[in-house]
This record gives structure tokens, sequence and C-alpha cells, in this order.
């Protein structure tokens, strides 16, 4: 009973504490809560972390909130639906290039193009969130990454393998790599847009052979099924499952299961983005010297290079009215020196940023050092193509996860997300569809 | 019409009634209503607010490109485009297999159990509760629930198939099995259902028949076969219709268990419509929606009338 009666009096004290800081300090009076959407990768997480408590030391009158959001076509889906239902939290993060035409910049986000911290960002990555009008719309959060083949260091080492430069090298080594016992190339089929990387990552070679690509697929002129260039990505997939190069589980692993796989040497390839040396650092710390990174290969090794995503963008919804300032003050500390450092200690250091001035730390995992090198030779990267066109079929991660195991031919799966792109093009309206 | 939006168990009502009380054929002169005009205005403002205005603007929503903020009229062509959809046709296979399946194996084992379950047996009580408790789960529960226990390597079931040593299948990762795998799922969640119903059909089938036949000298078989099924025939009807329009628009089982993979393999036709409107082609799958609605109706309303007649006959 006595228990009781202090504990009340306490409380009561302390509301009452707490009310009259809240009249006496204006600090207090004025905080803003500003929600902040991520997607729910473990790295994202952690990054995101990052950056809310470095903000918030420097802000102290505004707290950030934290929501997050599937990843994949779930994510696109919820992204689209809370924007068109004027449910989107103060600033949101989500993908640069054609998804974000995806999402109607001009009628939905607010236009940032004369933010004083736009003079430091890249204008490689400005390009990717400048919306049809020319406006530029978006923040860069993180560091740019590479697709490619994400490798295992150690069985390279044991088997005395050297980086492919070409296809046939790969699948030779694939062979001595399932000799050995081991899982030549991971694929994690469970977490369904892991499997577009065959295809995805494959651009620099697309655009090595066909340089008109880009605009000739925008233009409906080019497509995945006439272009052989574009069509080997699909015929790469169906080549790893042909050969039975892949991981037992692959069509019910998940993308965290891959990393793990990957990271212990369960298997030695896993194609993938490169940020997913951040994951190995979240769930395989004492690993992460054991992964390395190469480039996709292709057909010809003078010609082998890697393809770049951007990172993802910061926006700020039109329906964003009471929390403006505070959502800008936000995005301004992102896109500037502080923000990156506060991202390398988040770990999103997995590649270089794209703000001016900022720096990686010296001492980058394998991975991120070994990217880092097709990004400082002349002509050894390209942008992948959805930072080139607008166009991107919703379908390809059923598609390619139809072709990866057997279900669907590689030809038919090229024709099938012709047909795809062709919705996507007409729902946004462009010239020639 | 948004696929998966209402459970099975909603239909109850409006089917049951139909099935039950035989509505005569021709009707009575009406009545004079009991109620003055205006009695029925908040019903119908209801109506007319929540189902009509939705009805008639998907029709016209399917007509055009739409992405919420501004709509363009494309004539049919959302239709031509959906009608050319490459997985149209395997998930409208997928739709029928699944419906059939699922409708076929209630009634089966839904007679069986309420069967089993009016007899004498031990426990009854306990058993009955037992058999109805997973129609009580949430169905994305027993979704992930399931798709956990049929992982190809980490899955209980196949651990312990492991264990007498047979090489258990990709449950959900064989593109022949999937959609097969989450139709039992669903049986099994949806069978406590079917059995309370048939339980209900059974007790009120009087036992003076089964005794005369007893008398007569009629093994169990026959009067299973001249008794029981004829007369608990108005339980068959309402479990296949329920379970086959439960069938033909399921969405939220195979969401949670495949997302209609893998590739394309285990689509339904519900499917197909949500992942057009998670890409944001709002108009297409509004098309869609409104072809499936066309679809349901034009199996279910024969089926109805068919079985509602053989009903009346018995």
């Amino acid at each position: 009973m006595t228990f009781l009666t202090s504990r009340r009096a306490m409380l009561s004290a302390v509301a009452a504490l707490g009310l009259t800081s809240a009249l006496t300090s204006p600090s207090f009076a004025d905080a803003v809560t500003l929600t902040v959407l991520t997607d729910n990768q473990p790295d994202t997480v952690a990054w995101s972390t990052q950056l809310k408590a470095d903000f918030e030391a420097a802000n102290p009158d505004i707290n950030i909130e934290l929501e997050t959001r599937p990843g994949g076509a779930d994510g696109d889906n919820l992204i689209k639906t809370k924007l068109a239902t004027n449910d989107m939290a103060d600033v949101f993060e989500y993908n640069s290039g054609s998804l974000f035409q995806q999402i109607n910049p001009i009628q939905n986000l607010v236009d940032l193009s004369s933010e004083p911290w736009q003079a430091d960002v890249l204008s490689s990555f400005k390009s990717t969130v400048t919306a049809t009008d020319g406006t530029v719309r978006g923040a860069p959060v993180g560091a740019a990454m590479g697709g490619g083949v994400l490798y295992n260091k150690k069985i390279y080492a044991d088997l005395g393998l050297s980086i492919p430069k070409t296809w046939a090298d790969f699948m030779a080594n694939n062979e001595k790599i399932k000799a050995a016992g081991k899982a030549p190339v991971i694929q994690t089929f469970g977490t369904t847009w892991t499997s577009q990387l065959f295809i995805l990552g494959d651009y620099f070679n697309v655009q090595a052979q066909v340089p008109n690509f880009a605009a000739d697929y925008t233009a409906n002129k080019a497509h995945y099924s006439d272009t052989p260039a574009a069509a080997r990505g699909f015929q790469n997939g169906a080549d790893v499952f042909k050969a039975g190069d892949l991981n037992t589980d692959f069509a019910a692993a998940t993308f965290e299961d891959g990393v793990k796989k990957l990271a212990n040497g369960e298997g030695a390839h896993y194609p993938m983005l490169s940020f997913a040396v951040n994951t190995v650092k979240q769930l395989a710390p004492e690993h992460v010297n054991d992964v390395g990174f190469f480039a996709l290969p292709g057909d010809d090794a003078a010609k082998n290079g890697l393809t770049v995503w951007m990172p993802a963008g910061l926006y700020i919804p039109k329906t964003n009215v009471d929390h403006l300032d505070a959502a800008k003050k936000f995005l301004a500390f992102v896109a500037s020196k502080a923000g990156c450092d506060s991202l390398t200690k988040g770990g999103a250091d997995t590649g270089p940023y794209l703000i001016k001035g900022c720096t990686l730390p010296a001492d980058v995992p394998p991975a991120v050092a070994d990217l880092q090198q097709y990004f400082n030779t002349d002509g050894t990267t390209a942008p992948a193509l959805e930072f080139l066109s607008p166009v991107k079929g919703p379908s390809l991660e059923q598609i390619t996860v139809a072709v990866g195991s057997g279900i669907t031919s590689p030809a038919d799966g090229a024709a099938q997300y012709d047909d795809d792109v062709k919705k996507q093009a007409q729902q946004l309206g462009l010239p020639g569809w | 019409m948004t696929p998966g939006s209402s459970s099975e168990e909603d239909e109850i009502a409006t089917i049951a009634s139909p099935t039950s009380g035989a509505t005569p054929r021709t009707p009575a002169r009406r009545a004079p209503s009991p109620y003055p005009n205006w009695f029925y205005l908040p019903a119908a403002v209801v109506f007319g607010v929540l189902f009509l205005v939705p009805t008639m603007s998907s029709l016209f929503f399917s007509l055009t490109r739409w992405n919420f903020q501004s709509a363009t009229f494309i004539g049919l062509d959302n239709f031509i485009q959906f009608f050319h959809e490459q997985n149209l046709y395997q998930g409208l296979i997928n739709t029928l297999i699944y419906g059939v399946l699922t409708s076929g194996l209630k009634v089966v084992l839904g007679l069986a159990l309420g069967i089993l379950l009016t007899g004498r047996v031990v426990g009854r009580g306990y058993l009955r509760a037992v058999v109805f408790f997973p129609v009580l789960v949430s169905t994305v529960g027993v979704g992930i629930t399931f798709t956990a226990m049929m992982h190809p390597t980490a899955g209980v079931i196949n651990i312990t198939l492991a264990l007498f040593h047979i090489p258990g299948p990709g449950w959900l990762t064989d593109p022949r099995l999937a959609l097969i795998s989450v139709a039992l799922v669903d049986v099994w969640k949806g069978v406590g259902l079917a059995t309370v119903i048939y339980m209900a059909g059974l007790v009120s089938i009087s036992t003076d028949y089964y005794e005369a036949a007893s008398i007569d000298g009629a093994t169990s078989w026959q009067k299973f076969w001249n008794i029981t099924l004829p007369l608990v025939m108005p339980a068959t009807t309402t479990v296949i219709i329920l379970s086959l329009i439960g069938g033909l628009r399921s969405f939220d089982l195979i969401w949670a268990m495949t997302k209609g993979g893998p590739g394309f393999t285990s689509d339904v036709i519900a499917s197909v419509i949500y992942k057009q409107y998670q890409a944001g082609f709002y108009g297409l799958s509004t098309a869609g929606n409104v072809v499936l609605f066309a679809l349901v109706a034009a199996i279910i309303v024969p089926l109805s009338l068919i079985l509602n007649r053989r009903t009346t006959e018995a």
C-alpha cells in the first residue's frame, strides 16, 4: 500500500515537473516530431538509426520517429498507396531512377531544386531524382552501389581461383567450386527481388555492345527479346540453374540466408548489390573480411565493367505542410559532410558517396575496396538501366525466379518481360507505346 | 470487390438463407409494406454510398488508365490488356483447380468428419472444438506458420519425413506442387466449417429411416448411400457453394504462402489482379476485378439454381 501511494506521489511529481518544464522551456514546447519512413533491411535500419541519433543531437528541437516498410513489390505498393491516399510520412526513403518516376513526382513530391545543399550533390545522382519537368525532388541517402557478384575470398584462396573476367571463366570456376563440395552460386528466391541481378547487373555488358539500348528501349524501338546482348542476362540465370550450381534451398532461401551462406563459406558467389556487404557486417561481422566483389562477367574480357546503382533518395511528400521546415533541415543534414559521416558510422559506407567532399574511411571492407577499383578506373562503370530509362516492368522479379528455377525458358522470360515493360510505359504515358 | 476482402464466413448469411428456406417460384401478390418509405432511407443511403457508388465507379474506372489522381478514358483497352495477360490463362486454370479441389475435399472430409463427430466417440465435444478451431485462426497467420513448416530443408514436415528416410518435396517451391500444397492448407483451415454444417444436416435426419433400413437388413454402406447422402443434400449444397465461392476468389492464403510463385505457377485470378494493383496499374486491376466478379457470378448463379432445385426436389 505504502509502495502504491509513494509511487503515485512520485508520478504526480514527475508529471508536475514535466508540466513546468513544458511551460518554461521553449525548446520543449516547440519540439517537432518528424516521421521518416524507410525500408526494413537490417542495414537500412542500422544507418537510419544512426542518422536519427546524430540529427537529433544537432537539432534538439526536432524528434525523429522511424517507420519501416517491406522492400520489393510490397514496398512499391505501400509507397504508391500511401502517396495516393495522402497518408505518407513526413520524409520517406525510396529508390531513385525509374521507380522514382513511377510515384508521380510532379504531383506528389515537394520541389527541392532551389535548396542550397543541391550545390553539393553530384549531378550523376541529381539526374535520377529529376522529374519530367526538370525539377529535382530528392536528396541522396547512402553510397553508390555496384550490381555484381559478392564472392567468398576464402574459397577462392583455398581453390586457387582467380577473378573471372568472362562468363566462361565464371562457369569454369563454378565447376571447381562444385567439385570441392560447395554451392558455386547462391540464389535466394524466397526474397524474390534478389533474383533480378543477372539481368539488371549485366547492363554494363549490354551497353558495351549496344550503346543506344537505353534510349531505344525507352522509345519502344529495342527490346530484351530482340536484343541478344540484353537477353543474355536471362540466359545466364538459366545456365547456372541448368549446371546445378545453386544452393539446394535456393527456391526458399531468403536474402538474409544468402548473406549468411556467403559469409560462412557455404556458397562461393552471390549475385547481389554491393550494399549487402553492410548486411554481412550486421549478420556475420566476423566474416566481413572474407567477402569480396567483382562485376558480372560478360563475353569480352577487355570490356568488363561495373553496373552502378545510385543510392536511394529521401523525399518530402506534398502532404507534409506542418513539418516542412523540419523535413528540409533533415534532408540538408543528410546531404552534408556531417550526414555522410553519420552514415559511415551507421555502416552505410559501402561505396562512394554522391555528396561533394564526402570521403570513405581508409579501412573499408575488402568488397568495398574491390568496388572502388572500378570507380577509380576510367570507363569501367555504367549506370544501371533503371537510372537511364523511366521504364522498369514490375514483374521482373517473378519472371527471373521462373527463369532461374527452370520453369520458363530464357527466351520466353525475355518476351514476358517485354510485355510487362509495355504496360508500365503505357501507364507512364510515354510516347511511342 | 478487392480480392480477399471478406472471409468465407461472411457469406453464410447470404447463401444459407435461400438454400435452407426454399423460396417459392411464383411470388404471391405483394403485401403492402409495413413501413413508410422514409423508414428505408438510412439503409438505402448506406447501400448507395458503400455498395452502389463503388460498383458503378469501378465499372467506370475499369475503362480508364488511372493513377488515383487522374484518369484517362481508354475504352476497352484494359479488358483487352487483361485478357492478354501472360499469366491470366494459367491463373484461370489455377483458380478453377483450386476452387474445385478445395470444395471437393471439404465436401468429402466434412461429411466424413461430420459422421464421425455425430456418432458415439470419446471426447466428442473436445474433438468438435478441435476440428473447428482452425476456422477461427487468422488466415495469414496460418499461411505464415505453414510456410515455415513446409520449408524444403528447415521445415518440420520434411525434417520429420527425413527421419523415415523419405525425401520430402519442396512443398511450396516445386512448381508442380505449390498450388496443391496451398489448397491442402486451405482445406485444413476450412474443413471445420463444412463439418459443422454437415453435423447440423446429419442430426436433422430422423433415426426412423436407419431403424427401418436395419430391419430390412441394409448394410452400413447402403444406409449411407441411400439415406444419409440424399437427406444431407441441403448441407452439401451449402458447403459446395460456400467453399466454391471462397475458392474462386481465394487470395489471402495464397498470398501469405507463395505470392503466386515460384514464378507465376500458383497465381490465381485474384493474385494476378492484386499484382496489377501493386504495380500501380489501377485501371487495369479494376478491369480485372470486374472480370472476376462476372466469372464468379457466371459460375455460382447457375450452380446455385441447379443445386437449389435438387434440394427442393429431395
